[in-house]
């Protein structure tokens, strides 16, 4: 496909297309405002219940349990933070400005442990790393029962687990970056004598920062939703403790105010990313920018580069993988098996057409809310593209919850005029389950898309308008193709996140619709892991299709510049 | 991609989206029994068995018990949904004061399940007893030291020895219930401290076992199935089980158990269900698990038989109360610093 220049209309339909742009106008910001709504009201929902707040349980809380969830949290947040920002982005530099051998292949496989959810690499780890498993185990035996060894049930773990899943979302977009002009740059630099330490610091670190900003807040939006792979590692986040109070004392309106907290949060980590990210703004001025040219490494600084590579996918992906299949095998062989087997087929459809939908939802929503920024200079578009981001730092079962009531509420209105919603619409339809996901996901999909849009030069929209073409014809004919990179990014982002999503699913899904997410909490919930292999397997494998493609898209971007 | 291959995939999986969105909403199943249950082991043997006996279909969605409930609430006279199944006594005990429950009238039921284990006014029944008890190193400890009661685990001697379930877990809750509504808030509180001083704190009872064997700790509380499991892999699996308490109130016993939502579309088959659960079908629901059954004209399973005993003394509080005060068995908790 290639963008196709606008074409100049003629004269007559020329004073319609003004009117009908006034008209366009107008609904930009109308629109991104309605698309706010949709991701804010079922999460305001909860939300209103602190204007009374149950002082109680927050006195209760703040003298026993709140000050080490905080602190936990804070340092959670910053370790992981620093961990992937580390991690992601040295690997980035690693793969991009030299060559060694497997150099090409780690630029694609890096970013891999994406397939892997968290709780999966969770208890593989506290499986194999924890007290009770072999690794341990055997150093006992050679070094005493004493032998000391580092506690895996720790902040520690949970921080290098959060870190080897989620670095990928720094090293993507590191990647990219460095892929054109960050690259360029750094060349341009070099050649006007710059040393290459300088040159990265004055160059190559500012023009990253946008890209880093916004994966390190990916990184951490991930982190602070996640309440399952932190209880494995006995680590207290404020997350854990609001479903503490609403799974163990029963009483969701404090349980909803201790989700504003989590929201709090968020709302932190949003305004972070904007001052991380700065003022920079970076267009494509004229072509493709031409990247870094990779140097050859020689002997064992290439040997280094390899083994460093090797050592986190082999950590973050292969090994965990290996032991996976190892003990699917195990209980394939075994006397049980593993339930459901022959219901595969079934889970992986329903997984597919929901992280598909999902996607879909999401880039539209998102094409359309980037580009009104574009049309509509003004704070009403800018401000509806930060609330959704929203929905992103809701941990799950809430977004849930917030669609359930805000649709029960809206069918009780609709019910008083006579128009109620047919049967459980509100639960258990895929319409209510695609929303809620929606809500949760837009972020990525959004971030993704707008960063394209980003590069798409003002001139180019300014002439496309000035030879007449309307706002909508200029976002489906010029702006979308020019950013499909982004699009296709953003639309992969999302669906990845949608095939790993467990909680939503539990809570809204129509009864007898089961996704394989569930499969593996229906067998890992017990404590039976070795049984959950097979269905986390399945995760792994259907998620690396989506994480495969962007690999893909990527090192063609690289190739081409 | 090609624009028009787009148009195609994206029509195909919006009318797919279409249709199944559709079907979701009529699906109002008269004569299929819709299940909502927080219970996920090999459910297949003893539905199997029903739906072949009877010719009775069943439907199952499967969850947390607090994410089911909370589902139900906000469905209210909309849900599909007949019967409500738990894996705690909490949950069923708030859902029938919120009304969730259908009263029954059931002679069947009322014969099988000993009072203690179903609700006074018949919206629960509990269909399955899982003793939360102490657990022992058969390695390091003599018969003489095992200790048989809970109050022992909080004593200076067993400081560093003892390995817990962590506090987010409702089996920690029930069991922490069950006290306070034995000793009064005072002194469960005193004995949680103490617990709280001397374990680490396990987020699963298969490893809080494993660390008993591998020598973390050398006595903890878990429930009774789940060392089940490990014998049933290896006889030698050097971890034992006492009986808690037999000299005074008993064993903590929780429950799964479920009730006839008050809204159910199929009340009778419903009851049937449940009637045929607590009685012709016992074995099949807790053999499965090694759980216990609540019917004491059932006998448990060969296993637990034989490593463990036919019969205990359970706590006889009745499950109902100390359901109820789950959530302040949280706020304990809280307060004596277990993790």
């Amino acid at each position: 496909m290639t963008a196709a220049a606008p074409v100049a209309e003629t004269g007559s339909d020329r004073v319609e297309t003004t009117a009908a742009d006034r008209a366009s106008r107008r609904g930009w910001p109308g629109g991104a405002l309605v698309l706010a709504a949709l991701v804010v009201v079922p999460i305001g929902f909860l939300a209103i219940g602190i204007s009374d707040p149950e002082t109680e349980v927050w006195r209760q809380q703040w003298d026993t349990r709140l000050p080490g969830q905080l602190v936990d949290t804070a340092v959670l947040l910053v370790g992981v933070s620093f961990g992937a920002l580390f991690l992601g982005s040295s690997l980035a530099w690693l793969v991009s400005a030299y060559s060694f051998p497997g150099s090409k292949a780690f630029g694609w496989l890096l970013v891999a442990p994406l397939a892997m959810p968290s709780y999966v690499l969770g208890f593989v780890t506290m499986s194999v790393f924890g007290f009770t498993g072999p690794v341990q185990n055997q150093w006992r035996d050679w070094f005493g029962r004493d032998a000391w060894f580092p506690e895996v049930e720790s902040m520690g773990g949970a921080i290098v687990v959060f870190t080897l899943v989620l670095y990928p979302y720094v090293f993507l977009l590191a990647r990219a970056a460095l892929a054109d002009q960050a690259g360029s740059a750094y060349n341009v630099a070099r050649s006007l004598g710059a040393r290459p330490l300088e040159a990265a610091r004055r160059v190559v670190i500012p023009m990253l920062r946008p890209a880093l900003a916004a994966g390190v807040a990916v990184v951490m939006m991930e982190t602070i939703t996640d309440f399952a792979t932190v209880q494995y590692f006995g680590v207290d986040t404020v997350t854990v403790g609001v479903f503490r109070i609403w799974r163990g004392t029963f009483d969701r309106d404090a349980a909803s105010e201790f989700a504003t907290l989590v929201l709090v949060v968020a709302l932190m980590i949003i305004g972070l990313e904007r001052i991380m990210r700065g003022r920079a703004r970076f267009g494509e001025a004229a072509g493709a920018a031409a990247g870094l040219g990779p140097r050859r490494l020689k002997g064992t600084r290439a040997w280094a580069a390899f083994a460093i590579c090797g050592i986190v996918l082999l950590l973050a992906f292969l090994a965990p993988t290996l032991q996976l299949v190892s003990w699917a095998f195990q209980e394939i062989a075994g006397p049980r098996g593993t339930p459901n087997t022959e219901r595969f087929l079934e889970f992986l459809g329903n997984s597919l057409q929901l992280a598909l939908l999902t996607a879909v939802v999401c880039v539209l929503a998102s094409i359309f809310i980037a580009n009104g920024s574009r049309f509509v200079s003004g704070r009403t578009t800018g401000l509806a593209a930060r609330l959704t981001a929203v929905g992103y730092a809701v941990p799950g079962p809430v977004v849930a919850m917030g669609v359930v009531l805000s649709l029960v509420a809206l069918d009780d209105v609709l019910e008083g005029i006579g128009l109620g919603l047919p049967g459980t619409v509100a639960t258990g339809s895929l319409v209510g389950l695609v929303y809620a996901y929606s809500i949760r996901f837009l972020a990525p999909g959004l971030n993704a898309i707008e960063a394209g849009m980003a590069q798409v030069p003002e001139e180019i929209t300014a002439s496309a308008r000035s030879l007449g073409a309307r706002p909508a014809t200029i976002v489906r004919r010029i702006h979308t193709p020019l950013a499909r990179t982004s699009v296709a990014t953003g639309a992969v982002l999302v669906a990845v996140d949608a095939l790993k999503e467990l909680p939503i699913a539990l809570l809204l899904r129509p009864i007898g619709f089961n996704t394989l997410p569930i499969w593996t909490f229906n067998l890992a919930t017990e404590s039976r892991f070795e049984q959950a292999a097979l269905p986390a397997l399945a995760i792994i494998v259907v998620a690396m299709i989506p994480v495969a493609l962007l690999s893909r898209q990527l090192s063609r971007g690289a190739e081409r510049a | 991609m090609h624009t028009a291959k787009l148009r195609v995939l994206m029509f195909g999986l919006f009318a797919s989206a279409g249709a199944l969105a559709l079907s979701g909403c009529g699906s109002n199943s008269e004569g299929t029994i819709q299940i909502y249950t927080g219970r996920h082991y090999d459910l297949e043997v003893a539905f199997e068995a029903f739906v072949e006996e009877f010719n009775i279909g069943i439907e199952f969605l499967s969850g947390p018990d607090a994410d089911l409930r909370e589902r139900l609430q906000a469905e209210g006279d909309d849900t599909s949904a007949d019967i409500y199944m738990t894996v705690d006594a909490g949950n069923l005990a708030i859902a029938a004061e919120q009304g969730l429950f259908a009263s029954l009238d059931s002679p069947v039921l009322d014969a099988a399940v000993p009072s203690e284990l179903r609700d006074p006014d018949g919206f629960w029944y509990a269909l399955s007893a899982r003793a939360r008890t102490i657990v022992y190193s058969t390695e390091r400890l003599s018969t003489d030291e095992i200790p048989t009661t809970y109050e022992e685990l909080a004593e200076p001697q067993w400081k560093d020895r003892v390995c817990m379930r962590n506090s987010s877990n409702a089996y920690t809750q029930s069991l922490v219930a069950s006290m306070i509504g034995n000793l009064g808030y005072n002194s469960a509180l005193e004995l949680v401290t103490g617990w709280a001083d001397n374990s680490h704190i396990m987020s699963n009872d298969v490893i809080l076992l494993n660390s008993i064997r591998d020598g973390r700790c050398d006595v903890g509380i878990s429930n009774h199935y789940y060392l089940a499991r490990e014998l049933a892999e290896d006889p030698n699996y050097p971890v034992g089980l006492v009986w808690a308490n037999q000299n005074d109130r008993g064993v903590h016993v929780n429950i799964s158990g479920a009730g006839v939502l008050a809204n159910a579309d199929d009340p009778e088959l419903a009851q049937q269900l449940l009637e045929w659960l607590a009685t012709d079908g016992q074995n099949l629901f807790v053999d499965g698990n090694n759980e216990y059954p609540v019917n004491p004209d059932v006998t448990p399973e060969t296993l637990i038989a034989t490593e463990f005993g036919e019969t205990f003394m359970g706590d006889r509080t009745n499950a109902s109360e100390w359901g109820l005060l789950n959530a302040e068995a949280v706020r304990l908790l809280d307060e004596a610093g277990y993790e």
